[in-house]
């Protein structure tokens, strides 16, 4: 009998399977291809204390094995996120992970604060978007910067809080060591890695905001090395992701030392990349005979 | 309701330069779509991995019809589909074209505008408006044409531009309506921004509801990657709405022509 259940900051996951967020709307989006009810979690599209406009369009631009973004983590502002995207994910049997984004300390303690009484299972701490001018470079990229920002929002939040990491930094377990310390209960990585592409026929980048975030199966090496290091550096549970395509990619996070995976640009290529996932998994682990993912969990 | 599904090619067929006319069988999408909305067409090659946002020529029963240019790597696949490949669709995507529910007891004008690889939505889109009113076409192309003969064949008005003069007026679609002092109850809409943006003037100057179709680079078609926005009026400034889920099609009295 295969038991696919996880728990982070003490709650229970039906299976390690999640959203990137950003990639997955509100879940409401996929729900014509996506039994949500099958994940183990949803992580929902960044949110702030106001609505964010986001950047100027082109903000899309593919690369070989992935993608480029800038989106600018355009959102609705929390207000409506409570009111109209909670009560839609709360009809599933899955935990909601919501993600956190500001262009100050002030903006996300207020984000987290007027989430305090929200239904949500988590919170996940967004201080590593590239796309953000005013911030969101210096916030992830800087060990002091970090325990400022995460320590503050530790004080205000009600439920665990996940910090999300940036892979554009030089030693991963260094920012890493410094979310544990400041109060993080756990940590996903890696967020997108910044890059550019440039139209040399109109001589100027593809993006409006010149560069932009590179996600997609191409970015996996990049990211299974830096999970497994950090795994042997901190004691917190981490959320894997990058480039996760099918459950082979996920149980090679897993095995680097990952608890949860998420699946992010794997939503746009195959609508169904979530729930094929957590099948994979599943018949992974009957076919090889592994009862608990504790017994493959940071194997290598 | 959408639906991702591998369908069954039946026919690729070179139209024009670049141009090619493919029917695909896809049981699921075909039976939900409405003209004015798009599909998403994945290259699936392995590398080229984000879906193509094609707009909907034709619907036929559980066939559609793409009429798409060749732009680059994902759409080069694409021509070179044969008669029973196969290959994966999400859709239908975004909003079509509003139309009117029922026949007005004054008789309706419809004018359909298009340029280039922006002709192709509006077959369908005649063949619908054909049932509630007189359809009148305005059709601009750089050179040479394409899909004419279809729209002929539902019956209804024709006229084409071309830049160079080799077929029809000379100029763009727009000023062939000016030259012509079209006049109609509402303007159909789909081609380059820029030229939705003249179209916007005339339809505005004209005091002609005017629905324009718009393009923007997208992920993933659905609403959830945020990539494809259009500024649209808000207030006294914007916002960014979802060219694939808010769009394709929009008022043009509400759009921010840049």
């Amino acid at each position: 009998m295969i038991d696919t259940r996880v728990k982070i900051a003490g709650i229970e996951f039906k299976n390690p399977v999640t959203t990137a967020s950003g990639t997955f709307g509100s879940g409401r989006e996929f729900s014509d291809f996506v039994d949500l009810n099958r994940l183990g979690a949803v992580t929902v599209k960044g949110v702030a204390n106001k609505p964010w406009l986001g950047n100027d369009a082109p903000r899309i631009a593919e690369v070989y094995g992935g993608m480029l973004n800038s989106v600018g983590l355009q959102n609705p502002g929390v207000e409506w996120f409570i009111k109209e995207d909670i009560p839609f994910l709360r009809q599933f049997d899955t935990k909601i992970i919501v993600n956190v984004c500001g262009h100050t300390i002030d903006e996300y303690t207020e984000c987290v604060r007027m989430l305090q009484e929200a239904d949500i299972d988590l919170l996940e701490l967004n201080i590593s978007c590239p796309n953000v001018k005013e911030g969101g470079m210096a916030f992830g990229t800087d060990c002091k910067m970090i325990e400022k920002v995460v320590s503050a929002v530790k004080k205000e939040a009600k439920q665990p809080l996940i910090v999300k990491m940036s892979p554009n930094v030089t030693d991963i377990t260094e920012t890493s060591k410094a979310a544990e310390v400041a109060g993080a209960d756990a940590l996903s990585m890696i967020n997108t890695l910044t890059g550019m592409k440039i139209d040399i026929y109109k001589r100027k980048p593809v993006l409006a905001n010149k560069i932009g975030g590179m996600s997609g199966p191409a970015v996996k090496p990049v990211a299974v090395r830096m999970v497994w290091q950090t795994a042997k550096a901190v004691k917190i549970p981490i959320i894997g992701m990058g480039g996760i395509m099918c459950a082979e990619d996920a149980i090679e996070f897993i095995m680097a030392g990952a608890t949860m995976i998420s699946v992010g640009t794997a939503n746009f290529i195959n609508p169904t990349a979530t729930t094929d996932i957590v099948t994979g998994i599943e018949e992974f682990m009957e076919k090889n005979g592994i009862n608990s993912l504790d017994e493959i969990r940071g194997i290598v | 309701m959408k639906a991702v599904e591998t369908g069954i090619v039946l026919k690729n067929k070179k139209l024009a330069e670049n141009i090619y006319d493919l029917r695909i069988r896809l049981p699921k999408i075909a039976p939900m779509a409405v003209c004015g909305q798009f599909v998403e067409v994945y290259p699936d090659n392995g590398a080229n991995l984000l879906s193509r946002p094609i707009s909907i020529c034709e619907i036929n029963e559980n066939t559609i019809r793409l009429v798409f240019q060749v732009v680059g790597k994902g759409t080069k696949i694409f021509s070179e589909l044969k008669e029973g490949d196969s290959i994966r669709v999400l859709g239908p995507c975004g909003n079509g074209y509003p139309l009117p529910k029922e026949k007005a007891e004054k008789p309706q004008k419809f004018l359909l505008a298009g340029g280039g690889i922006g002709v192709p939505p509006l077959l369908e889109t005649a063949k619908q408006l054909k049932k509630t009113g007189d359809v009148e076409v305005f059709l601009g192309f750089r050179n040479g044409s394409f899909l004419v003969e279809d729209f002929a064949r539902l019956g209804v008005k024709v006229h084409i531009a071309t830049d160079d003069g080799s077929v029809g007026f000379m100029g763009n679609g727009v000023g062939l309506m000016e030259s012509l002092d079209a006049k109609g109850d509402a303007i159909y809409s789909c081609g380059p921004k820029i030229m939705l943006k003249f179209l916007a003037k005339f339809g505005e100057a004209r005091g002609i509801k005017t629905y324009v179709s718009m393009e923007e680079r997208m992920a993933c078609g659905i609403g959830a990657c945020v990539g494809c926005v259009l500024k649209i009026k808000s207030g006294e400034g914007y916002e960014n709405k979802k060219v694939c889920k808010d769009g394709p099609v929009f008022d043009s009295s509400e759009v921010i022509w840049e």
